[in-house]
């Protein structure tokens, strides 16, 4: 059984169980939770990050939450003087809100990050990046997680 | 040990900024998943992977149980000088695994 | 008769425009297919370099690239059982007659590493099953199984993959089930599958008790699938959601 596949509610499950009866996960995006306005907190010691600077890359509809794509760009020169320090991303509705967080600096040449996550289902994600001059910046975007019609188990 | 994908050029100019790609075959078993029997598989997971570039660390990333199997990360250094990018993944049940790939500077 | 019809039916098949469950995938999931430094499937592609060296495929076959083409012709007429073998029981039977030794399990990390490194050496080429007449009567019978209503569903794989390909089950899209990419990378799976663990999937899903790996069910479904897919091209490994 599927990682995401062991958080859906018992209702989802014999809904599959019925057979190839497909729930697609159509949430509407909520207010932040607070984990995850907590989990960013802590990692910028406090401070509130200001939106943009950032763009979050992760396609708005994912079509399953095992491997979904997620791109993190930062608009930063990259010098000794102003670069990005580090970037984090956070999500939602996982069992636990951060995801990956990187170390970076001018030797970076370019302030890109990719890598593949795990979507327990449709959920909010906030990128932020921390700057050589201690500001934060910050970007997120809203994904719907449907459920794949033929999940194993 | 486990199988790796390492992905950048062999050669650069000098300045260049070069994209590389990793990936590295590993379950990520995230600590949340009961098994066949009900209970709970325990977390498997990479936690950390660095690169250095002629023993400097230019990139590093924290992994979450979030981070999918067999995990990818993409990411850019600027070719400085030639030498050796050492690429480690270390994580839970004593993980660690070097691969190591030179780059030529013109 | 029968084979008559077959052979009808297959010609109406084969004329009709075809599609890879490839082109029914999101951009992301075709950009992850395409790119061998993305794809995840190629990390058993190396696993599987690493051993038609270390379990001594080499020594008898050379260099993999010799082994361009073979893919695409499985599953093939088998002397020694009198019917059909697929790649991974080929492997599994050479290791066992030729090589002495336990062969990998189905389904384990080192079968299916094989057998990607084997297909991935086909990429590209039309599959071309064999026109063995000693294949007929099991092709008969993978048609037969294709069309077999089971299930608590009681649905049959015809009715999906052919009846209704292209249209929706949910949110997914209904491929027309040409199984050109196996073992492939599936992201359900987080990991690399053949198309026996696939065709598991869809016998649970429809609330049928599937067969055991290695059942000759299963290669004959191949059998009857790869024929329909006469022509199209090998995408091993592939991609699939």
């Amino acid at each position: 059984m599927s990682w995401p596949s062991s958080l859906r509610s018992g209702i989802e499950r014999r809904a599959l169980g019925a057979g190839l009866l497909a729930v697609a996960l159509l949430r509407p995006a909520r207010a932040e939770r607070s984990g995850l306005h907590e989990a960013i907190l802590a990692f910028t010691g406090g401070a509130e990050p200001a939106e943009g600077q950032v763009t979050l890359e992760i396609p708005p509809l994912v079509e399953n939450g095992n491997t979904v794509p997620v791109t993190i760009a930062v608009e930063s020169p990259m010098t000794e003087e102003a670069h990005v320090r580090r970037i984090a991303l956070f999500n939602e509705r996982n069992p636990q809100p951060n995801v990956v967080t990187a170390r970076l600096g001018p030797r970076a040449g370019r302030a890109r990050l990719a890598t593949r996550m795990r979507l327990a289902t449709s959920q909010r994600l906030v990128a932020v990046a921390e700057m050589s001059d201690g500001r934060f910046r910050s970007a997120s975007a809203d994904v719907i997680v449907t459920l794949a019609a033929c999940v194993e188990g | 040990m486990a199988r790796t994908l390492i992905n950048l050029p062999r050669t650069a100019r000098r300045g260049e900024v070069i994209e590389i790609r990793t990936l590295i075959q590993h379950v990520m078993e995230t600590g949340y998943r009961p098994g066949a029997d009900g209970v709970v598989v325990p977390r498997d997971i990479v936690t950390r992977f660095t690169c250095l570039y002629n023993n400097e660390e230019v990139f590093s990333a924290e992994l979450a149980p979030a981070i999918a199997a067999n995990p990818f990360l993409s990411f850019s250094v600027v070719a400085a000088e030639s030498g050796i990018l050492a690429f480690t993944w270390s994580g839970d049940n004593g993980f660690e695994q070097t691969e190591t790939r030179s780059l030529t500077v013109t | 008769m029968r084979r008559l019809l077959l052979a009808l039916l297959l010609a109406g098949v084969v004329a009709e425009a075809r599609e890879s469950g490839f082109v029914l995938m999101s951009p992301e999931t075709q950009a992850m297919q395409r790119d061998d430094t993305a794809n995840p499937g190629m990390l058993w592609v190396e696993e599987g370099r690493a051993l038609w060296d270390s379990a001594g495929c080499a020594g008898c076959h050379g260099d993999v690239a010799g082994m361009r083409g073979v893919a695409a012709r499985y599953p093939a007429f088998d002397a020694a059982s009198g019917g059909p073998i697929d790649l991974a029981g080929r492997i599994a039977q050479c290791q066992e007659a030729r090589q002495g030794r336990t062969p990998f399990p189905r389904e384990s990390e080192e079968a299916l590493a094989l057998s990607a490194l084997v297909g991935l050496q086909s990429r590209g080429m039309p599959v071309a099953p064999p026109e063995d007449p000693r294949l007929a009567p099991a092709l008969a019978r993978g048609d037969a199984l294709y069309r077999q209503r089971r299930g608590q569903l009681d649905l049959s794989c015809a009715q999906c993959h052919d009846a209704n390909a292209g249209r929706h089950l949910g949110s997914s899209p209904i491929p027309e089930a040409h199984p050109t990419g196996y073992p492939l990378y599936r992201l359900e799976w987080q990991g690399m599958g053949s198309l026996q663990r696939r065709l598991r999937n869809c016998m649970a899903g429809v609330r049928s008790e599937p067969y055991a790996y290695g059942a000759a069910e299963y290669i004959e479904i191949e059998l009857f699938l790869m024929r329909r897919a006469a022509g199209m091209p090998l995408e091993t490994p592939a991609v699939r959601p």
